[in-house]
Formats: structure tokens, sequence, C-alpha cells
């Protein structure tokens, strides 16, 4: 380990990979900070930039802007109420009452320190659990994997899409179908091509995360006549009072920064949780710590209320890094983003990235801790500056965020199909949107299609065309039996509670 | 009987999925597969069985968290006028080239989202697609393919 330690501190601490680290975190601070858009559309639109790259400065450019883009997301909680991503909605319970008071640079303070401590700490977790889980992992075989991708599909969209786990199942099939288009991997049959040349290689995963998610978000926007910077001008985003925390704030952020780090790692680990859920765990499980005095300031500015959500959100980032650098197999719609890049670069993520390519493994963890170093002395006191991004007017914003979808497509393929399977998917998502079908599982889905399929291919050939293998190992009977309970829950959740 | 909007994505959904499953049986796949456990066939046919049966339980079981959108408020006019510069831009992006199309799709799209400050239209158009350009071309060895300035002498 301490050999791979190093490989990994030689390649994150390589000039080029610091620079990517520090633009990584700037430009996904930047966008993060933009409500409406999330880590999800920051990466996406850095993912044709770093098909040039090596993959490892791919990957960590993606990872700064990942913590770039959650802590960006809770500077507009905090300064206009508008969290750029849902894992940020509970920081605004306390950092925008603190802003509204004149502590807006106490907030910011606050949430920095705690998404850096929780970010930090949850890493030391993630260098620990995983190349321990990378060796069990070994003992995984294909009707496991195959049970583990349909237990992700089923787990994101039962967390991701609340009350709406059909529509969410729905989007899972969609991307299931839309990842089946072009030749079969292994007999080159084509599939669902219909004569059509630009088919033939299948639909690119840049084009549906472009069109899915910056895309759509942008058309949204417009669609809903939401101008999300309009708070923004209201509120003066040069004077946000002194970023100095006392001793008191200090002692009540110790308090709470292990316990949430903790919380906010293991939920980040399952499949499907991510930070939202992890936010809002800790800011219930920290009020039932704190004492009756401090509970009632929950709501209203609290220190810890607001500390809570923001070390677990971050802990949860690193947390989703578990399952797919050791499992290869994404735990959300962010991770998925990520593993379809990789891919991109010829990389397969799993138990044997650990041995087969370690200056991946470890350079992606060691810039995670140069990232959360960066994140705070870079943005907590450029944070009055970086603030004025959220004024930026959305006639501006939005045709250059469409302008970089166009782009990032046209740099991969020079070609004018794709540009319009593009658009013509962007506009079938906003439409999708605005009736609460989630996207995150659709593109999971997409992602782990090809590998679905494979597994499925070689469990049912294994077994000689009997289900049985579902149940035939007890891992896999597991993993199956978890899967029936999530969704028996989401159905007694919908219906019969409903009714009864 | 009023049906929700949901509803009808969701019978859009059923149709997509039966034409779907339609066309995964007509997937030819070698003699000597077509009775293995598992072809090029397969997988597609579980999909299409699988987005049959969710969207027919979400048409045919009650709605617990209808979604609540106000069409009224809905802004038609702007998003279909992007989506139409979006369409004529992948036109025009091979044929009249990187610089000029994208430039032009800018000044366009804030125009028809309402900006009227004309030295920002400026700036945010021709110069920043000129320094993005560089960045991308120059600097990152990124090929841009761009018919008009290779005919004006600017792009090599």
């Amino acid at each position: 380990m301490i050999e791979g330690i190093l490989i990994g501190l030689e390649t994150a601490f390589s000039i080029k990979n610091l620079m990517m680290v520090m633009i990584g975190c700037f430009a996904g601070t930047i966008i993060g900070m933009l409500p409406g858009l999330g880590p999800m559309t920051a990466i996406a639109l850095m993912i044709p930039i770093t098909y040039g790259f090596e993959p490892s400065t791919g990957l960590i450019l993606m990872a700064g802007v990942y913590y770039g883009a959650v802590f960006g997301g809770s500077t507009s909680s905090i300064l206009i109420n508008a969290p750029g991503i849902p894992g940020t909605v509970a920081t605004s319970f306390d950092g925008y009452p603190m802003a509204q008071q004149g502590k807006a640079g106490k907030a910011l303070a606050v949430a920095a320190y705690s998404s850096f401590a929780g970010g930090t700490i949850a890493a030391i977790f993630l260098l620990i659990a995983a190349p321990s889980l990378s060796k069990v992992s070994l003992a995984f075989r294909s009707p496991d994997y195959f049970g583990l991708m349909i237990l992700g599909l089923t787990a994101v969209s039962a967390f991701s899409a609340k009350g709406h786990f059909l529509k969410a199942m729905m989007m899972v099939v969609l991307g299931l179908m839309l990842a089946s288009v072009g030749q079969d991997t292994l007999s080159d049959i084509p599939r669902f091509t219909f004569q059509n040349m630009n088919l033939s290689d299948g639909i690119s995963f840049v084009l549906v995360v472009m069109a899915t998610f910056a895309m759509s978000e942008a058309l949204t926007i417009i669609f809903k006549a939401n101008d999300p910077t309009r708070v923004a001008k209201q509120i003066s985003l040069s004077q946000l009072g002194s970023i100095k925390l006392d001793k008191e704030e200090t002692k009540k952020m110790v308090a709470t920064i292990p316990r949430s780090s903790v919380l906010g790692f293991i939920i980040g680990v399952l499949p499907g949780a991510g930070s939202t859920i992890a936010s809002f765990l800790a800011y219930g499980m920290e009020r039932n710590f704190v004492n009756d005095e401090e509970k009632q300031k929950f709501g209203k500015g609290s220190v810890n209320g607001l500390a809570a959500p923001e070390t677990a959100n971050n802990a949860a980032c690193s947390g989703s890094f578990v399952p797919l650098l050791t499992l290869g197999i994404p735990g959300s719609g962010t991770t998925a983003v990520m593993l379809g890049a990789l891919l991109g670069f010829g990389i397969q993520p799993g138990p044997r990235l650990y041995q087969t390519n370690p200056e991946i493994f470890w350079s992606v963890i060691m810039s995670m801790y140069i990232g959360m170093v960066i994140l705070l002395i870079l943005n907590l006191p450029l944070i009055p500056y970086i603030a004025r991004v959220l004024a930026t007017p959305r006639t501006f914003l939005i045709p250059l965020i469409l302008f970089f979808s166009v782009t990032g497509i046209y740099l991969m393929s020079f070609n004018n199909f794709d540009i319009y399977m593009m658009i013509g998917i962007a506009v079938i998502a906003t439409i999708l949107r605005l009736y609460d079908f989630p996207m995150p599982p659709l593109i999971l889905a997409f992602v782990l299609g090809g590998l679905m399929e494979e597994n499925l291919r070689r469990s049912l050939l294994i077994s000689d065309g009997s289900w049985s293998f579902l149940w035939d190992r007890p891992l896999t009977l597991i993993i199956m039996a978890t899967i029936v309970l999530i969704v028996s829950w989401q159905i007694y959740k919908s219906f019969i509670k409903k009714n009864s | 009987m009023k049906i929700s909007p949901s509803k009808i994505i969701s019978l859009l959904f059923f149709i997509f999925s039966g034409f779907y499953l339609y066309t995964a049986h007509q997937i030819q796949v070698f003699t000597f597969d077509e009775n293995a456990a598992f072809n090029a066939k397969t997988f597609p046919i579980y999909l299409g069985y699988a987005g049959l049966i969710f969207s027919a339980l979400y048409v045919l079981l009650p709605e617990t968290r209808p979604s609540n959108v106000d069409l009224t408020v809905l802004d038609y006019k702007k998003t279909i006028m992007l989506v139409i510069l979006m369409i004529l831009y992948g036109l025009t992006i091979l044929r009249v080239g990187y610089f000029l199309s994208t430039s032009i799709f800018l000044v366009l799209s804030y125009i028809v989202l309402g900006e009227r400050k004309w030295v920002w239209i400026f700036i945010l158009s021709f110069p920043f697609v000129a320094i993005f350009m560089y960045l991308l071309h120059g600097l990152l060895n990124i090929y841009l393919r761009d018919p008009f300035l290779q005919y004006i002498g600017i792009m090599g």
C-alpha cells in the first residue's frame, strides 16, 4: 500500500496534474455555484476536453470538478437559498439564515472547513477501504456483478426520485435501450441501427450525458422561465462579512465533523444513496446529538446544522468512489459519468484496476487530498469574487452552455447527425424532466448497459440458459434479496401506505 | 375522463417499448446461435418486456404523486427558437466552419433570450470564440474543422 501511495503522490504531484486539480476545483466551483447546474453537468462539460489527456490526468481533473461543484453548490445555497445540487439543500436550512443575519462570510467559512474536513477524513477511509474491498471483490463472479448492477439501478431509482419509482424504472429501461443500439459486442450483429451507418458504433456516451444534463438543464431553465440569478442581483455579493470563526463556533464544528464524516462515507458507499441522503441524515442526526438550546437554533442559523450536512455531502462524494474503483460499478449518476469517461480512455475500473493501473487508482485518491486543500485555500479568500458568478445573466449563461454542449460533441465526431441526435434527446429529456422523470437512472443504465449484458450473457451460458444463477450462490442470493426488499418497500410506500 | 401528462408519456413509452420489442425480434442472429442460451437479441427482448411492464404499471395504477405543471407559464417561444437555432448551428458548423457558425449562433441566442447589451454580445461571441479556438486548436492541439478560416488563410 505504501508503494501505491508513493506512486499516487508522484503522479498527483506532477505539475500538469496539480494544474488540473486547480483548474478542476475552480471550474467545478463556478459551474456548481450556478443554480440548476450540478456536478454531472460540470463533469459532462469537461469530458470532451479530457479525451486528449492521459487517463489519470483526465480523472484527476474530473474529480476536482466534482468536489468543486459540490462546494460551489453550497455557496449558492448559503448566499441565495438556491442549492446548485440536491446534495446541498440541507446546507441552506441553516446557511441561508446565517447569511440573512449578516454572517454570510462565517457561513461560507463553516461550509468550507466542514467540506474540507469531511472530504479529507472520508478520503482516509477510502484509502483504507478501497484496496481491501478490491481484494474481496476479486471473488465476485458474473452473476454477482449482474445482481450488483441491478441493485445499483434499483437503488438509484428508489432514492433519486422520491415517490416516482416507476418513472425512474422507465428511465432505467430507456437508458438500457439506448445502450443496446449499435453492433453487438460479441457477434458484431447490428441492432436497432435501421441501416444507418451513424448508429453502427452505438450512441456516444458523451452525447447522451450532454443532451440529458447540460443541454436539457439549460433548456429547462428557459422553458420554465426561471431566472436563477435574480436573487443574486438583489444582495451584495462583495460584502459578505468576516470569515473568521470564534472559539465557540470552532468547538461546535469539531464535535460535529467526525460523526458526520463517518455517516457520510457509509451512505456514499451504498449504491444510489449519495450526498443528498447523506446530508439530510447528517442534519437529522446532528439535531438529535446537540443540547436543547442548540436544537432551538436549528433552521435559524445553527453552526452544527450547517457543518453536519456540509461534512456529510463531501464525505459521501469520497465514499461514492469506493464501488466505482473497486467493483467498477458506479453507485450514483455522477460516478456513472466518470465510469463512462474512464471507459472512453480504454480503462475498465474494477478489482483489477488496483493491480493493472495502480497509478490511476492511487493518483485519484491522492488528488482528493490535494483537491480539498486547494478548495480551502483557493476558494475561501476568493469567495466574494467567485460569488459574483451568481449574478451572471441567464441570457449569456444559457447560450454558452448550449455552445459548450454542441462543441463537445462536434469535437468528438465532426458529424451533423450526432448534433441533431443530441438536440432531439435534449428536447425529449426536457419534457421528461418537466414531469419528474429523473435523468440520473437513465445515465447510470446507459453506462452499465454493455457490462450488464456481458455479465448476463456469461451467467446464462454458464448455467446453460437457466436463471438459477440468481440464487445458486449465497452472495448473489443476498444481492437479489436486497433488490426484492427495495422494490417491495417502494411498492408498499407508494401504494399500500397511501391507500391505508 | 382526464388523463395526466405523465400517463400519456408512459403510454407513449409503452408503444415505444412494443416497437422496440418487435424490432428486437427482427434482429438477424447467426443460424448456429439461434437456439443458444444467449444471443444478440436476448437482452433487447428482456428490455422490451421490462419497458412494457413498467409503463403499463404506471398507466394502470393510480398516481401517488402527480406532477403538477402549469402549462401557461412555460416559455414555448424562446425554447422553440433556441432549438431552431441549435439545429441551424448543427447544419452550418461543418459547411461554414466553427468560428463563424458558433459566433453567429451565440449572437442570435443572446438576442433571442432578450439581451440587448451590444458590447457584451460582441465580446462574448466573436472574440470569445476566437480565444476558445486558440485554446483548443493552438494550445491543446485539438483539431477544429473550419473551411472559412482555412480559405482566408488564418488557419492552416
